[in-house]
């Protein structure tokens, strides 16, 4: 019956009774203060995005007025079709979309390939090559910001969709969280029973890698989907061509150019966080345990 | 792991003997080359290339146009003595200090209160973590507005409290905790994910033996818990500092390239856009990404002295409860 803060609850025990009665009038208290502080907590994490649908459904009167209006109003409609007919942010949410989709496959595909042969095969050089890929986890990526730009651009790449995509197409840290998958949840038996069956290494990967690694695989999407959906200062230094921003540059031009119309602005706001939102809560369950893990391996 | 030298050889190799006698690495594990190639290929090009010509920039006079030319040492003479850049330095420090303190020490609370048996526990833990998964545009957006000066939702609330308003934009303090603000928001849910994972790696027996002891609840918090969560701490302090050095999306949607009143929201990585993007100074911008690097690097090895010693054996073993769940 104890409220059992810190240890599993624990067994009826005859002789705990009498002290189990004081506990329960403290533990009681103690239920109620954590429930106050968790949902405290709550309401500051998720009150900014309330905040958010309340502006972007009010005109820019009502959200500066005094007081200000702090419930839903009924300007959405009016809103978005402000922002629609001012910048075009169907097209950035398009561009959005195409980028950050094209980074998750590419991503995806080269790096649980690379993971799967460096999990379950051997060939030389293949602890060498793997020391480098750990090395290249301490580079960080503000020294590159410039010289990227210059190579970009000499490739011609300068408000291209491919400077955004190609350079990140394969990295570190996928190969190395699918490695620990592949090592963990595919049985070397199988792997063998493909190559007597007579498959070579690709049919392998994707027969047998590709169907085992399927949750790191989608945490690795996902993740990667986000990251790509949010990046903010390469696309601001690269896609320079009003037409081919994607949301975030594209929110951002709205914001300076338009910040009289906070309505307007914050529909345009809306627009960039909800497709985010939706695919984090579907694959959150993934993506929480996964970053976690990370952070206990790291 | 054992498959190694079974693996299959081709058809074509198959049929030659001399291959099959004396095969190359290559021309064996092709499918394996192939298959790790890319990301080698993609960093040679993307990584490892421009980071050694950054190197080469930051002794060079370039607009990113024209002739470059050979300046020697002379960017970072002038970074030395640059007011800017150290206001830079001091705004990023400022902001990292105000938002780490309080974000880990609500994380670790948040963890602890999380940690204990509470119903919907799924859906606190996708609560928190929202903050860390939203588009910073936006929400610097939308914090710009709740802290705005005039009819801010923030100054609403000190008015209608009969408190003076503060001037959170446009004041060097304001300024800073605004953006410390967006920080602790973002990243509190995140650390406190991260601290739940370590909590739950510490064997329960543990705290069932000194509640035998008669242990109070303080006294396994700080004995216990703390000790033993070290590593994810660490691993904690050194993301957070990575990220608060590296801070720009903030500060730059919520004041502009200028970095606001008095650059007081100037941050290192907005002064070296600024530099590099705005004033097409490419030298000078890959100097201050080398300065920022040494800082960064730095504060790595001063954080490992701090948190990290004698910390390898409880890394092993939170790796091998992980495994075990």
């Amino acid at each position: 019956m104890s409220n059992a803060t810190l240890t599993r609850p624990q067994l009826a025990d005859p002789t705990q009774a009498r002290q189990d009665r004081n506990a329960v009038k403290r533990s009681m208290v103690a239920r109620v203060v954590t429930h106050l502080c968790i949902w405290v907590g709550v309401i500051m994490s998720i009150f900014p995005f309330y905040w958010l649908v309340v502006m972007s459904t009010n005109t820019t009167g009502d959200i500066f007025g005094y007081p200000p209006k702090l419930t839903f109003g009924p300007h959405l409609l009016e809103n978005l079709h402000n922002v629609i007919a001012n910048v075009d942010l169907l097209q950035s949410l398009a561009n959005t979309v195409f980028v950050s989709l094209s980074c998750a496959l590419l991503v995806m595909f080269f790096d649980s390939l690379a993971a799967f042969a460096f999990a379950k095969y051997h060939f030389p050089g293949k602890n060498v090559l793997f020391m480098i890929l750990l090395v290249t986890f301490l580079i960080p990526g503000s020294l590159s910001l410039v010289p990227s730009f210059v190579l970009v651009s000499k490739l011609g790449w300068i408000g291209g969709f491919q400077s955004l995509i190609i350079p990140g197409a394969a990295n570190a840290f996928g190969i190395f969280l699918l490695r620990q998958f592949a090592t963990s949840s595919i049985p070397d038996e199988l792997v063998e029973s493909a190559r007597i069956d007579g498959a070579g290494f690709f049919r392998t990967y994707w027969n047998v890698g590709v169907p085992m690694l399927r949750g790191g695989l989608a945490f690795l999407g996902i993740f990667t989907f986000i990251g790509a959906w949010n990046d903010y200062v390469w696309p601001l230094i690269v896609l320079v061509d009003p037409k081919r921003q994607t949301l975030q540059t594209a929110l951002q031009t709205l914001n300076t150019i338009y910040s009289t119309d906070y309505g307007m602005v914050m529909a345009g706001a809306l627009i960039s966080v909800l497709p985010l939102i939706g695919v984090f809560i579907i694959g959150s369950r993934h993506f929480i345990s996964n970053i976690a893990a990370g952070a206990l391996k790291g | 792991m054992a498959i190694a030298e079974q693996t299959p050889t081709t058809r074509l190799e198959q049929s030659t003997p001399e291959t099959r006698r004396r095969p190359t690495a290559l021309k064996k594990f092709w499918p394996q080359y192939l298959a790790v190639s890319p990301f080698y290929i993609l960093f040679l090009i993307f990584g490892l290339f421009p980071i050694l010509f950054s190197i080469f920039l930051s002794f060079q006079d370039w607009d990113g146009m024209g002739e470059m030319k050979f300046v020697g040492l002379a960017q970072y003479q002038y970074l030395l003595s640059d007011p800017r850049f150290w206001n830079a330095v001091g705004n990023t420090f400022i902001i990292w200090f105000l938002s780490t303190i309080p974000m880990l020490f609500f994380a670790l609370v948040i963890a602890f209160l999380l940690h204990q048996n509470i119903r919907l526990k799924g859906f606190y833990r996708v609560a928190f973590f929202l903050p860390n998964v939203t588009s910073m545009v936006a929400m610097a957006i939308v914090f710009g507005s709740v802290f705005s000066d005039s009819f801010g939702l923030v100054n609403s609330a000190l008015t209608a409290l009969k408190i003076e308003n503060i001037p959170w934009l446009s004041t060097s303090l304001g300024i800073k905790v605004t953006i410390a603000v967006m920080v602790i928001w973002r990243f509190t849910g995140y650390n406190a994910i991260i601290y739940l994972a370590g909590l739950q790696a510490i064997p329960t027996e543990l705290y069932d033996a000194a509640k035998v002891d008669g242990a109070s609840t303080w006294r396994i918090f700080s004995s216990i818990t703390v000790p033993l969560l070290r590593p994810v701490i660490l691993f904690t302090v050194i993301t957070s500092t990575i990220g608060g050095l590296s801070l720009f999306t903030e500060p730059q949607v919520l004041l502009g390239n200028g970095g606001g009143t008095d650059e007081a929201g100037m941050t290192i990585v907005l002064y070296q856009y600024n530099q590099a993007f705005t004033q097409f100074d490419f030298g000078y911008g890959s100097a201050i990404a080398w300065a920022l690097f040494i800082i960064a690097s730095l504060f790595a090895i001063i954080n490992w002295r701090l948190v990290g010693e004698r910390d390898g054996m409880k890394i092993r073993r939170n790796n091998k409860t992980e495994a075990g769940s």
